[in-house]
């Protein structure tokens, strides 16, 4: 017998023959032997040493058969100490109480050689089933709680990056699970330098760690670009490569991507592989559908993939409606799904829109029988811009270095201007300058004015009258495209000037485009608040500038700036 | 005449387990017995006497004395059973078998020795 099946064995018995015989037998078997006459010896000898199995005398003085195993199991805990009850007795009753006190087996008188070393042999075999199973639990607990902490340090990760966020900006609601993260639900939003707002709801295939893997390097470009102002079609063209490039094949992250435009009410949509979000107009009616256009992120190659927005008009009080499949994929006890019809129900249904929000998510939980953790939600109110003031960009520098004193002028033709946007750049420039600084919304709306109307209106000679409408936007969007695509001649000149001014100092913008130019005796009298949709945005430049003019027939634009001294 | 009081066919099994302890379990057997014996015979209580008799039938099976193995079973029987009549009849009975068992083992004893 090898020395991996021989066992230290516990024989109790009070009589002197059965004892010696027994031990004798045990021992033949390759056993090591210890023995006790009673149950109080056995129970010390068990606690000294420790035997793997124990033979016991049901009847004995001094503490009988049953204490004694009673107390040998006590303190056998949860490991698996056989106990074969030695015993002639052979009435039911006797043999149940053997067993509730914790016997697994029984060995008649007289002993049979064979019967024994079978029984012997067969306990053993449970004995070390027992301990293997508790080294797997054992170390079952152990993995699963290094998981959990994987998991919370991901978790800590994720919230440094997403810290920069804008969720808990005045106009926004929104619901997410605490474990959103690892089922791959993203929510994320965030100001530009100019006042605009950027928001990502996302949705990852997978669960757990994979899942959140992918959601951190996405948050660092989302963050990242956003906070450098660039415009969503960068942004995504910078994410999909990401995503395509670090996931595995089969993994990838529907998203649905919004940038808000406060200050010219408009907003930008791309929807990839998301259910639809709904715009819902303030003054009631249908609930617009944003509906999914694109495939989801990081499954098309950078040539393939589609980064086109659609534009949209917005009023004083619209809201933007976004939310995850797991809220129509809610069930009931009987597996019926809530479904997109209950939803649009709820929006037909609610008469006061501060509360739909609420109706919502008092529609869901009177459906569901059990709470779901994989609903996302939100909403986005569009409100006047004084009221979404993104907190001040802490600067790192002192402005001792801030150039005061200096021009730059660019020449765009068309192949760059079918590729390029020059605006985040421009404005990372004019960051430098720290009298501007807190004109920042401003500066880049006017930019962003100009240089669009130099493209659109100047270089693609589109007319802005086919902006009156939902759909006459989406028209004018898509011959944009297409006249961008086919462009082969034009071009935009830009020149910058910053110079020292009454003490501040101020900036001076030319904007130059090569088209027609238009009738300029549209401007005249005071700048007023841009009430409709289309109109080439001058008295939103005139308003948002300390001057501007135009000149050449109407294709040169000129603005200026101005700071006093900072203290 | 020795196969009534005692097995042979458990005393050769015995002797190839226990080897040159079979003597030594023998002997063992007749002092313990000698003991119980005297617990029986003075009993106090029913209790008592049908432990005793229960511990007796066990070794005395082991050791193939099935005719005392089986008197001792009886006697447990009528103390379980609260059948008391008799009782001392009994053990006078299981008494005597033992002395026919004793002799048995202490000729074993002996042709052991001389082997």
């Amino acid at each position: 017998m090898s020395a991996h099946d021989a066992l230290t064995v516990l024989i109790v018995e009070d009589g002197a023959t059965d004892r010696l015989l027994l031990a004798t037998l045990v021992r033949k078997q390759g056993h090591r032997v210890l023995t006790a006459e009673n149950g109080k010896l056995a129970v010390a000898l068990f606690a000294e040493q420790r035997p793997q199995l124990v033979l016991l005398d049901a009847v004995m003085p001094v503490m009988d058969g049953f204490e004694a195993a009673r107390q040998i199991k006590a303190l056998a805990g949860e490991e698996l100490v056989p106990i074969i009850f030695l015993t002639s007795l052979t009435e039911d009753a006797a043999l149940v109480r053997c067993l509730e006190a914790g016997g697994d087996d029984f060995l008649a008188k007289p002993y049979s050689p064979v019967v024994l070393a079978a029984k012997i042999k067969a306990m053993d075999r449970l004995r070390r089933l027992q301990a293997t199973v508790l080294e797997q639990r054992d170390q079952i607990a152990l993995h699963h709680n290094h998981l959990l902490n994987e998991q919370r340090v991901a978790k800590a990760v994720f919230d440094q990056i997403a810290h920069a966020g804008c969720l808990s900006a005045p106009n926004i609601r929104y619901l997410q699970s605490p474990y959103a993260l690892f089922n791959g639900d993203l929510l994320l939003a965030a100001f530009t330098p100019t006042g605009e707002m950027h928001v990502l709801l996302g949705d990852f295939t997978g669960h757990g760690l994979p899942a959140a893997v992918g959601a951190m390097p996405l948050a660092e470009v989302f963050y990242g670009m956003t906070a450098k102002g660039y415009g969503l079609a960068e942004t995504l063209r910078e994410m999909n490569a990401k995503l395509k490039r670090i996931l595995p094949v089969d993994m990838f992250c529907c998203a649905l991507l919004l940038n808000l435009s406060f200050e010219r009410r408009v907003v930008e949509v791309w929807n990839g592989g998301m259910p639809d979000g709904y715009l819902l107009p303030a003054a009631g009616g249908e609930a617009l559908p944003l509906v999914s256009r694109h495939l989801p992120l990081g499954v098309l190659s950078s040539e393939r993939f589609d980064e086109r927005t659609d534009v949209l008009p917005l009023a004083l009080g619209d809201r933007l409606f976004l939310l995850t499949d797991g809220v129509v994929e809610t069930c009931d006890e009987n597996d019926q799904l809530f479904g997109v019809e209950r939803l649009h129900r709820v929006f037909a249904e609610n008469h006061d829109p501060a509360h739909l929000f609420e109706d919502v998510l008092l529609a869901l939980e009177a459906f569901r029988g059990r709470s779901r953790d994989d609903v996302s939600l939100l909403e986005i109110t569009v409100v006047a811009p004084e009221q979404v003031m993104p907190p001040p960009l802490v600067y790192s520098d002192s402005g001792q270095s801030s150039p005061l004193d200096w021009s730059l002028s660019f020449e765009f033709r068309a192949q760059t201007l079918k590729r390029f946007n020059p605006l985040p750049w421009l404005m990372q420039v004019l960051q430098e300058v720290h009298g501007l600084r807190t004109q920042s919304s401003a500066l880049y709306s006017v930019l962003n004015e100009l240089y669009s109307n130099a493209l659109e209106h100047g270089v693609l000679q589109l007319d802005s009258a086919l902006k009156r409408d939902a759909q006459g936007f989406t028209a004018y969007y898509q011959e944009r495209n297409r006249r961008l695509q086919a462009l082969d001649s034009g071009h935009i000149r830009l020149e910058l000037r910053v110079e020292p001014w009454k003490g501040g100092g101020r900036l001076i913008i030319d904007v130059e485009d090569s088209g027609r130019g238009f009738d300029m005796s549209k401007l005249h009298g005071a700048p007023t608040v841009e009430q409709r949709l289309s109109g080439r945005g001058l008295n939103l430049v005139r308003r948002l500038s300390r001057h501007a003019e135009w000149s050449d027939g109407g294709r040169r634009a000129r603005v200026e700036f101005a700071w006093d001294a900072l203290a | 005449m020795s196969d009534t009081h005692v097995d042979r066919k458990v005393l050769s099994d015995l002797q190839d387990v226990m080897e040159e302890g079979y003597i030594n379990l023998l002997e063992t057997f007749l002092e313990d017995s000698e003991a119980r014996l005297r617990h029986l015979c003075s009993a106090r209580s029913a209790e008592a006497l049908g432990l005793e008799a229960h511990s007796f039938k066990g070794s005395a099976s082991n050791m193939g004395a099935h005719q005392l193995a089986e008197l001792c079973r009886q006697l447990e029987e009528r103390i379980n059973k609260h059948a008391l009549y008799d009782v001392e009849h009994l053990i006078h009975q299981i008494c005597r078998e033992f002395l026919e068992v004793r002799q048995v083992f202490r000729d074993e004893c002996k042709r052991v020795k001389v082997s």
